[in-house]
């Protein structure tokens, strides 16, 4: 590990520049341990009081702080935005839930084993120096967004979650400001090594959810093992049906691009309809009209189809899950 | 005195029946799990000596070639580059240290040098950042890109299986694929070494210490005298630590060099890249069997693939000449030579993945055939060994089958797609357990004092799997004392030799000198009690000869020490040793996403004497899981550009975990196997691995009518088979 300086903030306004910071760290200790990410000074921000879940608005305000497996066991949580809480609960293990913390979680990197490899060439790791995954093992590699330098995924549960709430995220630093969650990831392009719209000397202190909407709300995630593993694909779906057709739909996808995926077409396209297989296929056509496969995950196109397919069945009455 | 035994007799009658303390058997708890679970169990790493320096394992980025320089590392006290250090980890039971010389490298990731540095983190970040020369080398990584050798010895043929398949009236030939599988024991390789004149003292995760020490010794050049190695506690083995690593040599030649204690711990990744692998595997598999589902033909042909000229292939077909008879009977084992890290032993080397693929194609055969997998299963136990026709030491497969058929409601089994729940076919599967025997040298030493507690001391070690328990309970009953009166003492080459942990030899050749050196101590109680020793009898405590009984410390004023010593003899040739079972199983597979849960397994095994049935059950449970692992979820990726492993952590590397594992129920076939010596024990870890995928692959087809045959059975591969 490369030698650092750390200093643990008072405040918010106690942030050095430049500083690299630390929640829950159960991502960035492994980074550093590879060397992955090399700050030269850390700040540990697990001081400061951003660790509340209070009424904003018509929603709810999310501190940064606030720990994955307490967000997940609130109770309004649990009423209102179920869909985050099983979100939650189908990600990483209880220890590191206890851990990991709301504003780490959206910034948590990529599982790319050729990020993690400094054998290898990553654009995200070291721009301009291309990308070993592409053509490598890309089984859990991204279908959607992909790009010549990068075809990673993000792999976190929990944003899926909240882009399908239409989530936003609360920055404090020179000018305070609120992002959409839509926005708040980025698309690999050319600056893969980009991975979200925080600029230095930024610093997210809450996520905020708008007033609940209701429905029938699923998280769905398909994985290689019962748990402690990443999505293969994932679904996040809010659905509400009056008088037998869709008033609702929103739905998030993870494991398939390097944001969670949303794609307004297919939801405009439930809107209003009743629910039927048909239906249910040509939505998943719509999300997968631009999927790409870079061999060995080329089963994520079918997959996701079929998860969106089942996610949705359940969620609008047709089948019961088992 | 050493009481020495070779087992050329079978030996019907137990003397450890005649004994009195009852303790054999019991299903007592592990005698140091308060040490592990509140942390005082000191692992391989966990000690501290003064003025120890860290190592951290340099590793090649290239798959093949030369190191030409490698430049000092500011921040590390040396980089430590020596014709010494090995290039991959020694075989289990080798007599000589693996191949030497890192600046050639063989494959990525093989070890080429050590930093050190004061602490850790400096080592690690010096390691990770060195700048290194190489000349680089053109070489073949993929398996099915080369032309495998056939060696001779491994190839056998009898009859005309060509024939026998075509007249046959149903018949299977299909292929399989197992991927490369990891033994991912939790404890990562780890030595600590210090020197004291010309002598050192190595700390490390060892399975097998006295082999382990010839191999140190020729890797070090030094007289195996010179060298103590000391592993009392293991975390987990799994066929990785049967030989000698790079991190323990390389941590010796440091010490040496810096005259001061150096530790190396290998990073996880480490581990995945030096430890041995399980080779991958491409299966054949032919059979034939006529309108009554006698078999008429075996054939099982595999490719495994090694580094050139390493000696270890993976042994497929172990079990495939002995387990059914056919008349026509083939078997082919090839070996790609190529450039990935070092294949060796893991998780019941063979039959883990040969005894899998071959219960599937059974399965196979017994759809082809319209007959109960179970029925054709008992249409084919052959009454001798074929081709040599040696009787079986002991055979209870019959038993096996027809009590877990009962058990586990196997009448209730449906056609596929007959029983539906919500989302989800259920399905029902079983296959046939079985793993060769072995018995080896082994040898202890035991101490009864006056005050009438007893020490038991041999270099037998304890990987996890319950030893020290075992061998106290066998002391226990032998001498009459309650468990909490023997000492147990292992993991030490200055105590008699064993084998060591491996091949699941280790419980009954390691008791049985326990035994014996017992036998001998009681030899010498009987003699100061003026009887013969079989009509002495030991109790709590107290000695019994007809009308007389006394406390021991009456009998005994000074210490009495036996020494047991046992080795294979002509059982191992006159019978065929093996252990035998049967596996059940009950999944659901997700019609949408392909997703495969567990819902039971049953498992019924026959493995000679029970010597504690808790810690033997244990055993089977974790090969029951090892088997869902290989069905369902494990495979250490390769890149196929450079070979590298790239599923190289537990986040990737998918061992089951605790959601993943259901209700698992466990029972053994009563049986004591003669032909194994006075304990009439056999072999349990690893009988409970081979066969346990098949059942939930078979399962998997009697859920949906999907075989998988390219493993694991993941979703991609169920839902490539669903309908839309």
């Amino acid at each position: 590990m490369k030698p650092f300086s750390f200093h643990r903030a008072a405040s918010v306004a106690d942030l050095p520049a430049g500083a690299t910071i630390i929640a829950g760290g159960t991502n960035l200790l492994d980074l550093m341990k590879l060397e992955v990410m090399t700050p030269d000074a850390l700040v540990d921000i697990t001081r400061l009081s951003l660790d509340r879940i209070e009424p904003a608005a018509d929603g709810l305000r999310i501190g940064a702080l606030v720990r994955n497996s307490d967000l997940a066991a609130d109770a309004v949580i649990r009423r209102d935005y179920p869909v985050l809480t099983r979100a939650l609960l189908a990600g990483a293990s209880g220890q590191l839930r206890n851990m990991a913390t709301t504003g780490g979680n959206l910034m948590q990197r990529t599982r790319c084993p050729y990020f993690y490899d400094r054998r290898m060439a990553c654009n995200k790791r070291e721009p301009g120096t291309g990308c070993a995954a592409i053509g490598g093992i890309t089984r859990n590699h991204a279908i959607l967004g992909t790009s010549d330098h990068c075809i990673a995924t993000y792999p976190g549960d929990m944003a899926v979650a909240l882009r399908a709430l239409d989530a936003e995220v609360e920055i404090d630093g020179p000018a305070p400001r609120r992002v959409p969650l839509a926005d708040f990831h980025r698309l690999p392009g050319d600056t893969p090594h980009v991975e979200t719209v925080l600029k230095p000397g930024e610093i997210i202190t809450a996520v905020v959810l708008p007033a609940p909407v209701g429905g029938q709300q699923r998280y769905r995630k398909v994985r290689d093992r019962a748990s402690y593993a990443f999505a293969l694909v994932s679904v996040a779906a809010v659905i509400r049906v009056q008088d037998g057709r869709i008033a609702h739909a929103a739905l998030a996808f993870g494991g398939v691009a390097a944001k969670p995926w949303r794609d307004p077409d297919a939801e405009r396209l439930l809107i209003g309809q009743q629910p039927s297989d048909a239906l249910f296929q040509s939505a998943a056509d719509t999300v997968l009209r631009l999927a790409r496969s870079q061999g060995d995950n080329g089963f994520k196109i079918p997959l996701l189809r079929r998860t969106l397919i089942a996610t949705l069945r359940d969620a609008t009455g047709m089948e019961a899950a088992a | 005195m050493t009481r020495h035994l070779r087992v050329d007799e079978p030996i019907h009658d137990s003397p450890l029946d005649q004994m009195a303390q009852g303790v054999l058997g019991q299903p007592l708890n592990r005698l140091e799990g308060p040490l592990k679970v509140s942390g005082r169990a000191t692992y391989a790493a966990e000690s501290r000596p003064r003025g120890m320096a860290y190592g951290v394992l340099v590793q090649a980025a290239i798959p093949a070639g030369k190191v030409l320089g490698i430049e000092d590392a500011p921040g590390a006290i040396a980089v430590i580059q020596d014709k010494r250090m090995i290039r991959y980890a020694a075989q289990g039971l080798a007599e000589e240290g693996p191949k030497a010389g890192p600046e050639e490298v063989e494959y990525m990731g093989q070890a080429i040098a050590l930093v050190v540095a004061d602490s850790l983190e400096a080592a690690r970040h010096a390691a990770q950042n060195l700048k290194i020369r190489y000349d680089v080398q053109d070489v073949p990584v993929d398996p099915t890109a080369v032309v495998p050798e056939l060696p001779p010895k491994k190839q056998s043929s009898t009859g005309d299986l060509d024939k026998a398949m075509q007249q046959a009236p149903f018949s299977v030939d299909a292929v399989w694929h197992t991927p490369t599988h990891a033994a991912a024991a939790m404890e990562p390789h780890a030595a600590i070494a210090e020197w004291d004149g010309d002598s050192v003292t190595i700390r490390a995760g060892l399975q097998m210490l006295s082999s382990n020490r010839k191999q140190m010794a020729d890797a070090l050049g030094i007289r195996p005298k010179k060298l103590r190695l000391l592993a009392p506690y293991v975390g987990g083995g799994f066929g990785s630590k049967l030989g000698i690593n790079a991190e323990a040599v390389a941590a010796a030649i440091a010490a040496r060099e810096l005259g001061r204690p150096v530790q190396v711990v290998m990073t996880r990744q480490q581990v995945f890249d030096l430890a041995h692998r399980r080779s991958e595997t491409r299966q054949r598999i032919r059979l034939a069997c006529d309108h009554e589902g006698r078999l008429t033909g075996i054939g099982h042909e595999a490719l495994v693939s090694n580094l050139p000229g390493s000696d270890f292939s993976e042994p497929v077909t172990q079990a495939t000449p002995f387990t059914y008879a056919a008349a026509h009977r083939q078997i082919v084992h090839a070996v790609a030579r190529i450039h990935r890290s070092c294949a060796g032993s893991v998780r019941a080397p063979g039959e883990a993945v040969g005894v899998t693929v071959f219960e599937c194609a059974l399965d196979e055969l017994a759809e082809a055939a319209d007959i109960d997998p179970v029925a054709l299963r008992l249409r084919n136990i052959p009454t001798v060994e074929p081709d040599t026709e040696r009787p079986f030491s002991s055979h209870k497969l019959a038993e096996a089958l027809h009590e877990g058929a009962e058990r586990f409601n196997w009448s209730e089994r449906r056609p596929p797609r007959q029983r539906v729940e919500g989302e989800w076919f259920i399905g029902m599967g079983m296959a046939t357990a079985v793993r060769v025997n072995q018995l080896v040298e082994a040898r202890a030493k035991v101490t009864l004092g006056p005050d009438g507690r007893a020490i038991v001391e041999t270099d037998m070690t304890d990987i996890g799997t319950g030893t020290y328990t075992i061998l106290g309970q066998i002391a226990a009953e032998a001498l009459g004392l309650p468990q909490e009166r023997v000492e147990v003492r292992l993991g030490d080459t200055d105590f008699p030799p064993a084998t060591g942990s491996g091949g699941s030899f280790g419980a009954a050749s390691s008791g049985t000198s326990v035994y014996l050196a017992c036998e001998e101590v009681r030899q010498q109680i009987a003699k100061a009690m003026g009887c013969e020793a079989v009509d002495l009898t030991l109790q709590n405590g107290l000695a019994r000869a007809g009308n007389v009984e006394k406390p021991l410390s009456d009998v005994i004023q000074s210490p009495l020490v036996g020494e047991g010593y046992v080795e294979p003899g002509k059982t191992e040739k006159s019978v065929r040793q093996a252990t035998w079972g049967s596996h059940w199983a009950e999944v659901a597979v997700n019609r949408w996403t392909g997703e495969v849960r567990v819902r039971r397994m049953l498992g019924l095994f026959s493995c000679g004497r029970i010597l504690n049935e808790k810690t033997a059950r244990s055993q089977c449970l974790g090969g029951m899981v090892f088997g869902m692992g290989i069905a369902l979820t494990e495979a250490l990726e390769h890149d196929p550009r450079d070979g590298h492993a790239v599923t190289r952590d537990l986040g990737e590397y998918h061992i089951p975990c605790h959601a993943d594992v259901p209700h698992l129920e466990v029972h053994f076939v009563p049986e004591r196997d003669p032909y194994v010596g006075p304990l009439q024990a056999k072999g349990i870890g690893e009988l409970s691995i081979c066969g346990s995928g098949a059942a939930i692959l078979n399962a998997i087809h009697n859920a949906c009518g999907i075989r998988v045959r390219d493993l694991p059975a993941t979703p991609d591969k169920i839902i490539a088979a669903l309908d839309p």
